[in-house]
C-alpha cells in the first residue's frame, strides 16, 4: 500500500486542495480519557456563576464551622484583597490599561470614611450615606485621574498613574497642616504621620457593629464581593464588557469599529477606583485607623494586588478569588518560620523533580547533596565546635534532621551575610555552565542556598515571605504564564 | 448627484513631513473604486485621512452630503463608513461571533438580519461562530474581518489591502467576494498594491505616486495604460 501523502489513491493522506482537516477540527480535539477527563468535561459543562456562588456558600459557612478570630480575621483581609483584585481586574484585566495608582484610590476612600466618621472632624456620619458618597467620590477621582492619561498606553499610562500613587500618599503623609494655596489658615487634614484614629465601627440608623467583631465584617465584605461579583460576570457578558476586552487586544481596531475607545478607558478606570474606594471604607471601620503609609509604594500593597490578578489569571473573576486566596493565604502560612521552611524545602524538591531530566541526574544531585551536607558538617564540627551550636527554626524530625546537616553557627549574622551574597554570585555562575558541570556545581549552590535560609532568610520572615510568594510566582508564571484560571492568549500570525 | 465621498485638495502632514499632496477623489454611491500605487505612495494615509485617524491640515472630506473633516472617527463609522483593516487587525483572544458583534458595536451589537446577512455572504463563518478568531486561517481570517466591516451595514466599505499575506487561489476568492458585496449595493474603497486584479473588478481606479494623484479613470482605461503597466503589472 501507497504511503505517498499525497496519493490520492490512499485514502488514509489528506488530499491536497480539500481543507478536511478543518471541517474535522471537532472530531480531532483530544480529550483526556478515564476518570479525570469525565471530572474534566463534566466540569466545563457547569456555568461559571455557578463557581461563585458555590464559593459564596462556602465562605459564608466558614464562621459557623470556626470561632477562631484570628481565621475570620484572615477572612475579612482576603475579602478585601478579593475586592481590591475585582477593581483591578476590570481597569487591567477587561480594559488592559496599566494602573499603577490603584492603591490610591483605596487609600483615598479609607480616608474618606475616616474623615466623615470619626472625632477628626466631629462628623460621625450614618454609614448608610457614608459608603455611596465615597465610593462615587473615588470613582470620580478615577476618572479625573484617567482624563489627562486616556491617551497614553501601557507604560506612560503605568508612570503616570504610579505619579499619582506616590503623589497621594506624600500629601496625605504631610496633611496635619494644610492650608489653601497660603491663603486661609492651616488646617490639620489628613493626621499627617499620625494617621486618623478612632474611626467608627460601622452604624445604620444606630445600629452598630461592635468594636472587633471581624464576623461582621466578614459577612458585609463577602455581600458586597458576591453581589459585585456578579455584577461584573454580567458586565463581562454585555457590549461594555467585549468592547472592554478589544480595546485591550487591539486599541486600533476598536477604534475603527467605531468604539468611544477614551469614554471606555474613562469608564474602565473609574469602575475599577469605585469597587477599590468600597473595599477602603471597609477597611477604615475594621481596623478602626487609617496611615498614609499603608498606601503606599513600599507598603507593597499594589504589588501584592497585581500578584493576586496575575496569579489567578487577568481578566478571569475566578482567578481574582482563587489568586486572593493563594496570595493571602500563602502570605500568612509563611508568617511562621516553621512553615516557611517547609514551603522553602517543598519548592526546592518540585522545582528540582519538575525541570531535572534524565532521573538519575536527580538521584545523582539530590544524594550528593545530602553527603555533601554531612561531609561539611562533620569537619566543622571537628574544626570549629561553635559553628555547629545554633539551633534550626523548625522543630520536629525536619529540624532534628537538619541540625546535623547545616552548618548553624552560633553568631550567624556576618557569615550568612557574606553566604547570601556567594548565593547570588553561585546561581549567577550555575546559569553560565553546562552540561555536567552545571549539574555537579548545583550540588554546593543548593547546600549554600540551605545554609543562607537556616541562617539568616528564617530569622526575617517579614521579608522572607515576600521573597518566598515572589518565588511561587515565578514557578507559577513558568508552568502556567496565563495565570490559574486565565485563558491563554492566541496571538494572529 | 452628489458623490457619497468627496476628498478635496486635501494635505495630510506627519509632523513636519507633508505626505498627501493636495488629493483629490470622490466615489459615488455604489461605486467600486481603487487606489492603486507603490510602497510609501500615501495609499493608507489616504485611508486614515477619509476614517479620520489623521485630520489633514488643509482641505475637506465631506460623506453622504456632510463636511466630516473636523468629526472624530467614531463619528465617521457611525454614519456609515466601515473598514477592513490592514493586516484584517481581528480580536484574537474572542470567538468569532463576538467579533462580528464588535463590529456592530454603534448599533448596539447587530441585529438578526445583520448576522444573517453577513452569514449568508461566509456560511463558514456561522459554522465557525464559537471559534476564537486567532485560531482561524488566514482565508478564514479575511472572511471574518470583511463580516465584521459589514454587520453595520455600511453604504462605504473600505479596504486596506485585501490581498496581502494570501495564498494566490485566496486572493482571487477574496475579491470575488469584494464583487459579491460590491453588488449588493456596497461602495467601496479598495487600497491595493495588487493592480492586476483590483482593476479586474473596479469600475474606477487611482493611481498615487509619492502623495500625488498621477492617473485617474475607468478601470478599463488604466488597464490599457502603459505607464502603469511598466510600473505595477511588470509587462
Amino acid at each position: 500500500m501507497s504511503t505517498d501523502p499525497t496519493d490520492p489513491a490512499n485514502p488514509e493522506s489528506p488530499r491536497v486542495g480539500v481543507d478536511e482537516w478543518v471541517a474535522s477540527h471537532e472530531q480531532r480535539r483530544t480529550h483526556r480519557s478515564g476518570f479525570a477527563g469525565v471530572v474534566e468535561r463534566e466540569l466545563a459543562r457547569v456555568p461559571s456563576p455557578a463557581f461563585y456562588l458555590g464559593f459564596g456558600v462556602a465562605a459564608a459557612i466558614l464562621p459557623a464551622v470556626t470561632s477562631n478570630g484570628y481565621v475570620i480575621n484572615v477572612g475579612v483581609n482576603t475579602l478585601l484583597y478579593m475586592l481590591l483584585a475585582l477593581g483591578l481586574n476590570i481597569t487591567v484585566g477587561y480594559a488592559g490599561l496599566l494602573d499603577l495608582g490603584y492603591v490610591a484610590f483605596y487609600g483615598f476612600a479609607a480616608y474618606g470614611y475616616a474623615m466623615l466618621a470619626s472625632p477628626q472632624f466631629g462628623l460621625h456620619w450614618d454609614t448608610l450615606a457614608v459608603i455611596p458618597l465615597v465610593v462615587v467620590a473615588t470613582a470620580i477621582l478615577g476618572l479625573l485621574v484617567a482624563l489627562p492619561s486616556r491617551r497614553l498606553v501601557g507604560d506612560y499610562l503605568a508612570i503616570v498613574t504610579l505619579f499619582f500613587g506616590e503623589l497621594f500618599a506624600t500629601v496625605y503623609q504631610n496633611g496635619e497642616s494644610m492650608s489653601l494655596l497660603g491663603f486661609t489658615k492651616p488646617h490639620n487634614i489628613t493626621g499627617g504621620p499620625n494617621g486618623i484614629v478612632n474611626i467608627d465601627q460601622f452604624h445604620v440608623f444606630g445600629a452598630r457593629i461592635g468594636a472587633l467583631n471581624y464576623t461582621a465584617y466578614y459577612y458585609v465584605a463577602l455581600v458586597f464581593f458576591m453581589v459585585l461579583l456578579f455584577a461584573a460576570y454580567l458586565v463581562d457578558h454585555s457590549r461594555t464588557g467585549r468592547a472592554w476586552r478589544s480595546l485591550r487586544e487591539d486599541p486600533l481596531a476598536a477604534e475603527l469599529m467605531g468604539m468611544p475607545v477614551n469614554r471606555l478607558k474613562l469608564i474602565a478606570f473609574a469602575c475599577g477606583a469605585g469597587i477599590a474606594g468600597l473595599a477602603g471604607t471597609i477597611f477604615a471601620a475594621v481596623n478602626t485607623a487609617v496611615f498614609a503609609s499603608e498606601f503606599d509604594f513600599t507598603s507593597g500593597l499594589l504589588i501584592i494586588v497585581y500578584a493576586m490578578l496575575i496569579l489567578g489569571g487577568a481578566g478571569s473573576l475566578g482567578g481574582v478569588i482563587v489568586g486572593a486566596l493563594v496570595v493571602n493565604v500563602s502570605l500568612e502560612v509563611l508568617r511562621d518560620p516553621g512553615h516557611a521552611t517547609w514551603v522553602f524545602y517543598v519548592l526546592i524538591a518540585a522545582t528540582l523533580v519538575a525541570k531535572l531530566r534524565p532521573w538519575r541526574w536527580l538521584a545523582v544531585i539530590a544524594a550528593g547533596t545530602v553527603g555533601f551536607g554531612f561531609a561539611v558538617h562533620a569537619i566543622v564540627s571537628a574544626v570549629w565546635p561553635r559553628g555547629v551550636h545554633g539551633q534550626a527554626a523548625v522543630g520536629g524530625v525536619l529540624g532534628s534532621g537538619l541540625s546535623h546537616w547545616v552548618i548553624l553557627p552560633s553568631n550567624p549574622v556576618t557569615i550568612g551575610n557574606v553566604a547570601f551574597i556567594s548565593l547570588v554570585l553561585a546561581v549567577l555562575v550555575l546559569t553560565l555552565l553546562k552540561g555536567w558541570a552545571q549539574k555537579l556545581a548545583m550540588i554546593p549552590t543548593l547546600y549554600l542556598a540551605a545554609f543562607v535560609w537556616e541562617n539568616r532568610l528564617v530569622v526575617e520572615p517579614s521579608i522572607t515571605r515576600l521573597i518566598l510568594v515572589g518565588v511561587i510566582l515565578i514557578v507559577l508564571m513558568n508552568a502556567r504564564p496565563q495565570g490559574l484560571l486565565g485563558t491563554s492568549r492566541v496571538e494572529i500570525v | 448627484m452628489t458623490a457619497l465621498l468627496e476628498v478635496d485638495a486635501v494635505d495630510t502632514f506627519y509632523g513636519p513631513i507633508h505626505i498627501l499632496q493636495g488629493l483629490t477623489l470622490r466615489i459615488e454611491p455604489g461605486e467600486l473604486v481603487c487606489l492603486l500605487g507603490g510602497n510609501a505612495s500615501g495609499k493608507s494615509t489616504t485611508l486614515k485621512t477619509v476614517l479620520g485617524l489623521v485630520s489633514p491640515r488643509n482641505g475637506s472630506v465631506s460623506f453622504a452630503g456632510e463636511d466630516v473633516t473636523r468629526r472624530p472617527t467614531s463619528y465617521r463609522i457611525r454614519k456609515g463608513m466601515a473598514i477592513v483593516p490592514e493586516n484584517r487587525r481581528l480580536f484574537a483572544p474572542m470567538t468569532v461571533l463576538e467579533n462580528l458583534q464588535m463590529g456592530a458595536y454603534l448599533h448596539g451589537g447587530g441585529t438578526k438580519e445583520d448576522f444573517d446577512r453577513v452569514y449568508d455572504l461566509f456560511p463558514l463563518l456561522h459554522e465557525r461562530r464559537a471559534q476564537l478568531a486567532g485560531t482561524l486561517s488566514g482565508g478564514e481570517q479575511q472572511m471574518v474581518a470583511m463580516g465584521r466591516a459589514l454587520m453595520s451595514k455600511p453604504k462605504l466599505l473600505l479596504m486596506d489591502e485585501p490581498s496581502m499575506g494570501l495564498a494566490p487561489i485566496l486572493v482571487e476568492r477574496s475579491f470575488e467576494i469584494i464583487k459579491q458585496v460590491h453588488e449588493s449595493g456596497v461602495a467601496m474603497l479598495v487600497v491595493e498594491q495588487n493592480a492586476n486584479v483590483s482593476l479586474s473588478i473596479a469600475d474606477r481606479g487611482y493611481v498615487l505616486s509619492t502623495g500625488r494623484l498621477v492617473l485617474e479613470g475607468p478601470a478599463e482605461s488604466l488597464r490599457e495604460n502603459e505607464d502603469l503597466r511598466k510600473a505595477y503589472l511588470g509587462r
